[in-house]
C-alpha cells in the first residue's frame, strides 16, 4: 500500500495500539497534522511547550504501562523536548518521541528551525532514529515501540525530516521485530536463583529494597507474595512508591536521603540485602563505603549495566523483575522444605525494627498558627483514602508527598526520580489524567516548580483534563532553602520567591478554580471543595516557610548519619563537613 | 569500588553498520568518564557489520561496566574483551623522517629489520610504513628519533583472536576451497 510518510506514520501509530497524542504544531510536522485532521481513532493533546508533550507521554505510559507518545516539531521544539526524553530515560519511562526534521536536501545546512536533533537527543534516549527513506518509516516505528518497552524500557526518538513525510512511500509492517543486536535477557539464572532462595532463608536480618523495576514489570504481586512468604520487612525507593503497600505491617517505607529512620537504619544493619529493580541511586545509598556493609546483596535487574555499578553485588540475577521472583517464591518454597521457613529466628530483627520504628517514627511539630505541609499532605491521603493519582513537581513538597501519603497501589504515583525535573507536576498529571478521565488525579507541588510548567493550566481548561493542584506554597526554593540552612550556614541565596503571581487569580485566567488557605483549620474543606469541583483547580496553601524535610541524610554521608530535627550548630558543622561537593 | 591496578584492555565490539553508531561509541566513553586510548573501524566480511577495535584503560570495575554499557547500545552485536584471551595486535605506522644524507643508509637498514616499507622519497625525507604490534612501532620510533621525526600518523589498534573461535555466524554458502583451507599449506597467513 502507498501512502504519503505522514499516513504511514499515523497508521503505524494506530497499529501500535496509541490513542493519544500529546504534541505541538510546527512548519516541519505539519504534513502529520494535516494528516490527522481526517484520521479516525487518534487523540491529539495540544500542549503549550514541548517538554510538556513529554512529560505528559510519560505520565500516560506509566499510568498505563503503555508506550507514551509525543509529537513536536523541529528545532526548538526538539531541543526543548529534551529535558522529558532524559527524565524518561533516568527513570525508564518508554516513550516515542516524534520530532520533525528539516527536508533530507536541507539536513546540515543550518535551515530554518534546524537542530542535529539526533545528535542532541543520542545521550538522552535508550536509542534514536533518522528517517532517510519513506520504506523505513514502518519498520523505524515498529523497532521503537519495541526498543521503548522492552529490556529496560526507556525513551526512544524519531526524527522525521520533512520531504519524508510528503513523499509516497510503501507502508511495510513488519509482524514480528527480530534485532540481531538487541535481544534482553528475560529469564533469570536458574543457579543465582537458588542462591538467592538459600541466602534469603538462613538471613537473620534481611531487608527487601524495591524500586521503580517492579513497578514497570508488574511484579508488585510477586514480590507480595516473596516478602509474605519470607517476612521480610520491604522497603521502597522514590521509584517504587506503590510497588508494596505502605501501610502493610512488613513495610518500613521509603528509604534513602529523606527515607525513613528506620528503613535506613534497617538496610544498614541488614545481614542480606535483596534489591528489586533498583540502581543503587546515590540518593539512595548515601555514601557508599557505608552503606550496608554486612550485608550479602542480590540484586535483581532487567539492566546487567545495573549490577556492580555502584556497590558490589554477590548474586547478581540479571532478567524481568515479574518472572525472576516468580522463579524466587518457587525456589524460596523448596529450600523452606529442607532449611525450614527461619521465622523464628527472624523474629528478634523485627522487633528491632519495630524499636527503630517506635523511637523515630515521622514525626513534625504541630501548630495552630501555620500550616505545616506534611499535615496537608496527610489530609490528601485521608481524602483520597490512598486512592488518588498522585504526582508531584520535585523539591520539599514532594519528598512530604513520598513520606505522608499512604500509597496502596503500583501505577498511582508519579515523581521525576533520577533526573528531579522542576515542572514535571503539572504536564504528567495531564498525561495521567488523559489515560484516566475517571480517576481523581492530584498534583502536589511547590510554588517553585509549579512556575516553570504553569502554562500548560491552559492545556488542562482546554483539553478537559480536570487535574488538581495542590501547591505547597513556601514563598520560595524550600529545598534549596533547607540545604542552605543546615549545611551552608543560613547564608541564604537566590531562594526567595515572592507572593507572586497570586495563584487563584492565575488559576481564574486560565478559566480553571482558584481556592487558598493559610489556617490549619481551612484545609480539610478547602481539599474537599477541590476534590469534588469538575474542573481544573489550583488549591493554593501557605505553608511553614521554615518547615524542613527529615530525616535528611547530607549528601555524601552515611545513611546512619541522618539529621532527624532542626540541626543544632553541632549537625550543622558535622553536615557541611561530610557535604562532598555534590 | 576499589578493583584492581588499573590496565590496558583491548576490547572488539561488533556493529551494526549505521551512520550514528560511531559517535554512539565515541559519545558513551565521553559521557562516562571512560579512557580511550584508540579506536579503529571498519567493516567486516558481512557488509551490514562494522567492527570496532577499542584500546581501554581502567580498573576490572571500569572495564566491566565499559562492556556492559557497549553491549547496551542498541546497534552493538558483540562485544569482547581479548585482553586475557588468545590473539594477534597489529597496528599501521607512516612515519616522516628527515633524510640528511648521513643517515639515509642507517634508516633504510633500521627500516629493513622492522620490515618496514618506504612509501614516499625526496632529497631530505623519506616516508616508512611499518606494522606491528606496539612494542615494536615505539621501538622504530626510538630508533628514527636522532634522526629527527617529522609527522607520525597511527591507525590506532586492530585485533583478532587467534584459533578458529570467531566464525562469521551465518553459515556462508560453500565457496571453492580456498588454498588456506588446504591443510598441506603450512603458515599460509602472513
Amino acid at each position: 500500500m502507498r501512502l504519503p510518510g505522514a499516513r504511514i506514520v499515523l497508521e503505524c501509530l494506530k497499529r501500535e495500539g496509541v490513542d493519544i497524542v500529546f504534541g505541538l504544531p510546527g512548519g516541519a510536522v505539519l504534513p502529520i497534522y494535516d494528516a490527522l485532521y481526517d484520521f479516525e481513532g487518534l487523540r491529539h493533546v495540544l500542549v503549550r511547550q514541548e517538554a510538556a508533550a513529554g512529560h505528559a507521554a510519560e505520565g500516560y505510559a506509566r499510568a498505563t504501562g503503555k508506550v507514551g507518545v509525543c509529537l513536536v516539531t523541529s528545532g526548538p521544539a526538539c531541543t526543548n523536548l529534551v529535558t522529558a526524553l532524559q527524565d524518561a530515560m533516568m527513570d525508564s519511562i518508554p516513550i516515542v518521541a516524534f520530532t520533525g526534521q528539516v527536508p533530507t536536501h536541507l539536513i546540515g545546512n543550518d535551515a530554518f528551525q534546524e537542530a542535529d536533533n539526533v545528535g542532541i537527543t543520542r545521550s538522552a534516549t535508550k536509542h534514536n532514529f533518522l528517517v532517510k527513506d519513506g520504506k523505513d518509516l514502518g519498520p523505524i516505528i515498529r523497532e521503537a515501540f519495541h526498543i521503548a518497552q522492552t529490556g529496560r524500557p526507556g525513551p526512544v526518538h524519531v526524527d522525521l525530516p520533512k520531504d519524508i513525510l510528503v513523499k509516497e512511500a510503501e507502508l511495510i509492517w513488519p509482524d514480528k521485530v527480530t534485532m540481531r543486536s538487541y535481544n534482553p535477557n528475560y529469564e533469570g539464572h536458574v543457579g543465582q536463583i537458588r542462591r538467592a532462595a538459600r541466602s534469603m532463608v538462613r538471613a537473620r536480618k534481611p531487608v527487601l529494597y524495591v524500586g521503580g523495576g517492579v513497578i514497570s514489570a508488574n511484579a508488585h504481586e510477586e514480590l507480595r507474595a516473596l516478602a509474605e512468604l519470607t517476612d521480610i520487612p520491604v522497603t521502597t525507593t522514590l521509584m517504587g512508591l506503590g510497588a508494596f503497600p505502605s501501610e502493610h505491617p512488613l513495610s518500613i517505607e521509603m528509604l534513602g536521603m529523606h527515607g525513613t529512620y528506620y528503613a535506613n537504619m534497617a538496610v544498614h544493619h541488614s545481614d542480606v540485602l535483596i534489591a528489586v529493580g533498583a540502581r543503587f541511586d546515590d540518593r539512595v545509598t548515601g555514601k557508599v563505603d557505608a552503606f550496608a556493609p554486612h550485608a550479602e546483596i542480590i540484586h535483581i535487574d532487567i539492566d546487567p549495566s545495573s549490577i556492580s555499578k555502584n556497590i558490589k553485588v554477590d548474586v547478581p540475577i540479571v532478567g524481568d523483575c515479574r518472572r525472576v521472583l516468580r522463579a524466587l517464591v518457587e525456589a524460596v518454597r523448596e529450600e523452606m522444605k529442607t532449611a525450614g521457613d527461619g521465622r523464628e529466628s527472624r523474629r528478634p530483627w523485627h522487633t528491632q525494627i519495630a524499636e527503630w520504628r517506635k523511637a523515630q517514627p515521622l514525626r513534625y511539630e504541630w501548630s495552630d498558627d501555620v500550616i505545616k505541609p506534611q499535615y496537608v499532605i496527610q489530609e490528601i491521603s485521608n481524602a483520597t483514602r490512598g486512592e488518588a493519582m498522585i504526582v508531584t513537581g520535585v523539591g520539599q513538597h514532594q519528598m512530604w508527598a513520598a513520606q505522608y501519603y499512604k500509597f496502596k497501589y503500583p501505577r498511582a504515583w508519579f515523581t521525576s526520580g533520577g533526573l528531579g525535573t522542576m515542572g514535571y507536576g503539572l504536564p504528567t498529571a495531564m498525561g495521567v489524567q488523559a489515560a484516566h478521565p475517571d480517576k481523581q488525579v492530584i498534583n502536589i507541588d511547590g510554588d517553585g516548580s509549579f512556575q516553570m510548567n504553569s502554562q500548560e493550566l491552559a492545556t488542562c481548561f482546554a483539553e478537559h483534563l480536570p487535574v488538581k493542584t495542590v501547591i505547597i506554597n513556601n514563598s520560595g526554593h524550600g529545598m534549596v532553602r533547607q540545604w542552605q540552612r543546615i549545611i551552608y550556614k543560613e547564608r541564604y541565596c537566590a531562594i526567595d520567591l515572592p507572593q507572586i503571581p497570586d495563584w487563584v487569580k492565575l488559576a481564574e485566567a486560565y478559566g480553571c478554580v482558584g481556592l487558598r488557605v493559610s489556617k490549619p483549620s481551612e484545609v480539610v474543606p478547602a481539599i474537599e471543595k477541590m476534590l469534588s469541583t469538575p474542573a481544573p483547580v489550583i488549591l493554593d496553601v501557605i505553608v511553614d516557610k521554615d518547615e524542613c524535610v527529615f530525616p535528611m541524610v547530607p549528601a555524601g554521608g552515611a545513611n546512619t548519619d541522618m539529621i532527624l530535627a532542626p540541626p543544632t550548630r553541632e549537625v550543622r558543622d558535622r553536615a557541611a563537613k561530610s557535604q562532598t561537593g555534590f | 569500588m576499589n578493583g584492581s591496578e588499573p590496565g590496558r584492555h583491548t576490547i572488539s565490539v561488533l556493529v551494526e553498520n549505521k551512520f550514528g553508531v560511531l559517535s554512539r561509541v565515541a559519545g558513551l566513553f565521553s559521557a562516562r568518564g571512560y579512557n580511550i586510548e584508540s579506536l579503529s573501524v571498519g567493516e567486516t566480511l558481512d557488509p551490514t557489520v562494522s567492527r570496532m577495535t577499542l584500546v581501554v584503560t581502567g580498573d576490572e570495575f571500569v572495564i566491566e561496566q565499559v562492556m556492559k554499557q557497549l553491549h547496551k547500545l542498541i546497534d552493538v552485536i558483540k562485544v569482547n574483551d581479548l585482553t586475557d584471551e588468545s590473539h594477534v595486535e597489529r597496528e599501521l605506522m607512516l612515519i616522516r623522517v628527515n633524510a640528511e644524507p648521513q643517515h639515509r643508509e642507517e634508516i633504510l637498514r633500521t627500516a629493513d629489520i622492522f620490515r618496514a616499507k618506504v612509501v614516499d622519497v625526496t632529497q631530505v625525507s623519506f616516508v616508512l610504513e611499518a606494522t606491528g604490534d606496539e612494542g615494536k612501532l615505539e621501538a622504530l620510533i626510538e630508533l628514527l628519533r636522532p634522526m629527527g621525526i617529522q609527522e607520525l600518523v597511527r591507525t590506532g589498534k586492530v585485533a583478532i583472536s587467534r584459533g578458529p573461535k570467531t566464525r562469521p555466524r551465518k553459515a556462508e554458502p560453500a565457496k571453492r576451497p580456498r588454498v588456506s583451507d588446504d591443510p598441506r599449506v603450512v603458515g599460509f597467513a602472513d
